[in-house]
């Protein structure tokens, strides 16, 4: 398994007249070659900031890169400048985003907007960009490509603007695609088809995804790996059978036990996460989920928790893993769900502060 | 591999969730208007603006007052004096102080320019909002009305209005809200278009609102800025419409002085005696920029996009 | 047998536009029981958020009929009248940043519906009201005074609800409640409402495109495909017996959190022209107790063999 992005001790933060919000606080994680990595965490974790930071999107100032690196084949993106993240961006990393409409050009044809991508990275004829564009609707299941490639965004339904958008996003075959939240604004149906999609195109090209979600469902028909962020840091991360099956952290265990599932009885109540998560620009001091974990310790609001190895793929940050900590149960639905995962260690092992 | 760091064991007791803590808000509380202040604040140029406008309704409130000439005292002997120690602005071709005018002047531009934009407002924000909230037939209506008003020949109007009324303050006010107000009108009919179909209207219908309740608590409050800034924008506007009827001989009668009437007494007199077109000139374009650049300002500052 | 709340009977909202009718909502009947939630769910373009804002009136209904307790919504009604549905009907709804007025503190936007009703007679009456409905929704009383941009989406969306509690209403339309929330937010609201239906005997229409969180809260559920519901049954009898092919196809495309069971789930697709209707209009037929699909003669014939 060759790793094809490497982030260490990431921390961005804005200026804002509020204060300084610190959005990722120290995370580090690796993306393998043709995997598919789903950060999921909800408003206010970080992972849409980290996913933008990897493509340089975030405007600097008021944003900054506080610290760390980011190993892309081996190149320190942090250290790239304007000029050269545009010769990256839409050749060897691709992105998609949320609102399809605020992606595509309205008033330009659908064609030569794939045509444009085409063209910027590889020098090719108009002619030819438009039959590679036709190419990359017909990989997107878009029917009659020759015609829909002439048409507006607005004449297309949001299921297949989206799919003209991973067009566009795949057009200069990126060894990288960050799909951020692309099918949250999607119905169900339209949603199912695109993951189905996804994972075809990533059997054919070999592309690694990051995909950024806060549902659990998607994340467990697309992931390869997870990592589960909160308050700007990474407290779980492992395989997606590691962090389904066998869950260490305490909000890994609140987000899988508020989701009902078809099969469970109507009577017991959701146990949903009370309150909200922490105002970052003065981020709290020891465990950032403390005020709001049920299974909170003394020392939660003393110290940050150092991060523990529970397997060879398996990561998370909690003092419940201390071998000093009681032994706590997860909540009877997180219990129902869990099974046995290979290749666990007898005992967590903790991680140094910079490495994995 | 680390050393795991030595942890007292009662830290390992469990401590439980407060759950006011969970709810609580950090940040001050930070109303819509202090944020639009404090960002209007930085705009150095608009400041600038601001300072203007203080030290023109400064002038223009205690400015006669500080010389013993009054504005409409004729001395012929001292006629088309140039500016000194005693007539720090000079005189007119009737010997009359140019100082005391001008500030004279500048009330009753600065009066004309507000009480315009006033009128504009409550004629225009009644008849936009109206408009645009019960849409449909009323709607096209009263648009309609506006479209005919606003395609009359302005000047043509405003003559047969001096003609019908005669010259003075109050007619001179009517023929700039005439058709004012349609300005006004359709930018509040265009905000309350937008803004009918927010949920909290939609809430504040079920709950069973009347339509007087919600334009006034719901629509207009939402597009206070807009609002306001084409008010500071019709200030300026206003000003200089009048200085341009009074050129054209419509304005305020004589002895009362507005700059536009001053400018156009001092037009002629140029070659010769340019303080009497310089100063009323001047200060009809400082009051401009003014109230242009505070305008400009409040609309970045009222910007939500421009938000941090 | 619980009695009737609401008796929606062929309800239809046709928008008129230069391109053609819409047809929004398109013949729909159903019941609503005191104390029930029913659950309305759907692919957008379905209609189920017009037919919440017609059942409430926001919209004038093309035809058809909405009862409540009886009397019909809608038809010619004076003011006090109409005043009289604003309290026992009310809604939450769907945007969080749209839902509450950006210029109005908590207090004023929680008792606006005091105020129109006239519910407290002192200032102080009003305030109190406030703090109370504040502590319901578990909202500290300081919130009173802060704008809604100080809070978060579900703080807000709790803030809607306390606003709709105002008036003490018996039925409650809550039309995409949770949709713009976060997962573990959007238990809280959840809870939240399942525990003020217990405490009030408050009646729910859910309407959402997240079946599990449907499944959740409702006891009997709707599904509307293109303005009409094609099928209606208790929660879980939907879920354990889906009839219509349309309810397989939505139940299919749902991913669950669970790894094993995604990599081998089987999606089915609807397809509308397998019905072969030849004119005939399908109407909703009761296939097993309580259980209702929209069909034809014929399909009905195979779906109760």
């Amino acid at each position: 398994m060759s790793r094809l992005l490497e982030v260490k001790n990431l921390a961005v933060s804005f200026k804002t007249y509020g204060g300084e919000v610190q959005a990722v606080r120290g995370v580090n994680f690796h993306l393998n070659k043709g995997e598919t990595l789903a950060i999921v965490g909800e408003s206010g974790s970080g992972k849409s900031v980290t996913s933008q930071t990897i493509m340089r999107l975030i405007p600097m100032p008021p944003g900054r890169i506080k610290s760390g690196e980011m190993l892309f084949d081996g190149i320190d993106l942090a250290k790239k400048t304007d000029k050269e993240m545009e010769a990256i961006r839409g050749k060897d990393i691709g992105m998609i985003f949320q609102d399809p409409m605020t992606s595509l050009n309205p008033t330009m044809k659908v064609g030569a907007q794939i045509g444009e991508v085409v063209i910027k990275h590889s020098k090719v004829s108009k002619a030819e960009a438009k039959k590679r564009a036709v190419e990359l609707l017909t990989l997107v299941g878009i029917p009659f490509p020759e015609q829909r490639v002439n048409q507006y965004p607005h004449e297309f339904s949001g299921g297949m603007r989206q799919r003209v958008v991973i067009a566009m996003a795949l057009a200069s075959n990126p060894k990288l695609l960050i799909a951020d939240e692309p099918t949250t604004a999607l119905d169900v149906t339209i949603q199912a088809q695109i993951l189905e999609l996804m994972k075809d195109i990533q059997k054919k090209t070999d592309t690694s995804i990051i995909f950024i979600t806060h549902d659990l469902g998607v994340v467990a028909n697309v992931a390869d790996r997870v990592a589960v962020m909160y308050a700007g840091q990474i407290v779980e991360m492992g395989t997606v059978d590691e962090v389904f099956y066998d869950p260490k952290h305490p909000y890994t265990w609140g987000l899988l036990a508020s989701m009902p599932s078809l099969d469970n009885e109507a009577e017991e109540e959701l146990a949903a996460i009370p309150g909200t998560p922490p105002d970052l620009t003065n981020p709290p001091k020891g465990d950032a989920f403390a005020a709001r974990n049920p299974y909170a310790m003394k020392i939660d609001f003393e110290q940050e928790p150092p991060m523990f190895k529970i397997s060879d793929t398996h990561y998370a940050k909690t003092w419940l893993l201390h071998p000093d900590a009681p032994k706590v149960e997860p909540p009877a639905s997180v219990q129902r769900r869990m099974r046995k995962v290979d290749n666990v260690y007898r005992t967590p092992v903790l991680v140094a502060k910079d490495g994995e | 591999m680390q050393q795991l760091p030595k942890i007292p064991k009662e830290m390992f007791e469990t401590a439980g969730i407060d759950r006011a803590q969970a709810e609580k808000i950090e940040k001050p509380s930070l109303s819509f208007w202090q944020d639009v202040f404090i960002r209007f604040r930085k705009n150095k140029l608009a400041m600038f603006g601001v300072v203007l406008m203080v030290l023109l309704v400064f002038m223009a409130i205690f400015g006669p007052l500080m010389v013993k000439y009054d504005y409409a005292t004729n001395d012929l002997l001292n006629a088309n004096q140039a500016p000194s120690s005693e007539h720090w602005f000079g005189t007119d071709e009737l010997g009359r102080d140019v100082f005391a005018r001008t500030w004279e002047g500048a009330r009753i531009s600065l009066f004309i320019g507000l009480a315009a934009a006033l009128i504009d407002l409550f004629i225009g924000v009644v008849w936009g909002s109206i408009s645009g909230y019960r849409g449909g037939r009323t709607d096209e209506t009263m648009m309609r009305v506006a479209d005919i008003l606003y395609g009359v020949p302005y000047l043509l109007l405003v003559i047969i209005l001096m003609v019908m009324l005669g010259q003075g303050l109050g007619t001179m006010i009517l023929a700039m809200t005439i058709t004012g107000w349609i300005n006004m009108a359709r930018i509040v009919r265009g905000q309350v278009l937008q803004l009918k179909n927010q949920e909290y209207v939609m809430a504040s219908q079920t709950l069973g609102a009347t339509t007087k309740r919600i334009l006034f608590k719901h629509l207009i409050p939402n597009a206070t800025g807009p609002i306001l800034v084409t008010m500071t924008l019709t200030i300026p506007s206003a000003i200089f419409t009048e200085a341009f009827l009074s050129y054209l001989g419509l304005g305020v009668p004589a002895p009362l002085a507005s700059w536009g009437t001053m400018a156009s007494e001092g037009l002629p007199a140029l070659e010769y005696y340019p303080w009497r077109l310089f100063f009323p000139g001047l200060f009809i374009c400082l009051t401009i920029l003014a109230f242009n650049v505070i305008g400009d300002g409040l609309r970045d500052a009222l910007d939500p996009k421009l938000r941090k | 047998m619980t009695d009737k709340l609401l008796e929606i009977k062929g309800l239809k909202q046709h928008f008129f536009t230069s391109k053609g009718t819409i047809k929004a909502v398109d013949g729909l009947t159903f019941d609503i029981f005191r104390g029930e939630t029913l659950g309305l769910v759907g692919e957008s373009g379905c209609g189920k958020s017009t037919t919440g804002r017609t059942i409430i009136r926001l919209y004038d209904a093309t035809s058809g009929e909405v009862l409540f307790n009886g009397e019909n919504v809608h038809g010619r009604k004076s003011r006090s009248e109409l005043k009289k549905f604003n309290r026992k009907m009310q809604m939450i709804f769907q945007d969080p940043y749209a839902s509450l007025n950006p210029r109005m503190t908590v207090a004023d936007i929680i008792a606006e519906g005091i105020d129109i009703h006239g519910l407290a007679k002192t200032r102080k009456e009003r305030m109190t009201k406030v703090h109370e409905l504040l502590e319901t929704v578990g909202l500290n009383k300081e919130h009173a005074n802060r704008y809604p941009h100080e809070f978060s989406g579900g703080q807000r969306q709790r803030i809607g609800i306390a606003r709709a509690l105002a008036v003490e209403p018996d039925f409650i339309i809550a039309d995409e409640p949770i949709s713009a929330l976060d997962v573990s937010i959007q238990a809280q609201v959840v809870n939240l409402m399942k525990k003020l239906q217990r405490e009030r005997g408050l009646t729910y229409l859910f309407i959402a495109h997240d079946l599990s969180m449907v499944k959740y809260i409702s006891d009997r559920i709707g599904v509307m495909y293109r303005g009409k519901i094609v099928e209606l049954a208790p929660s879980d009898e939907l879920y354990r017996n889906p009839v219509h092919p349309y309810t397989k196809a939505l139940l299919s495309a749902i991913p669950l959190p669970d790894p094993d069971s995604e990599k081998t789930r089987q999606r089915k697709i609807y397809d509308p022209s397998i019905h072969d209707y030849n004119g005939e209009e399908p109407e909703l037929r009761e296939v097993s107790p309580g259980h209702y699909v929209s069909c034809s003669q014929a399909e009905f014939a195979t779906y109760t063999t």
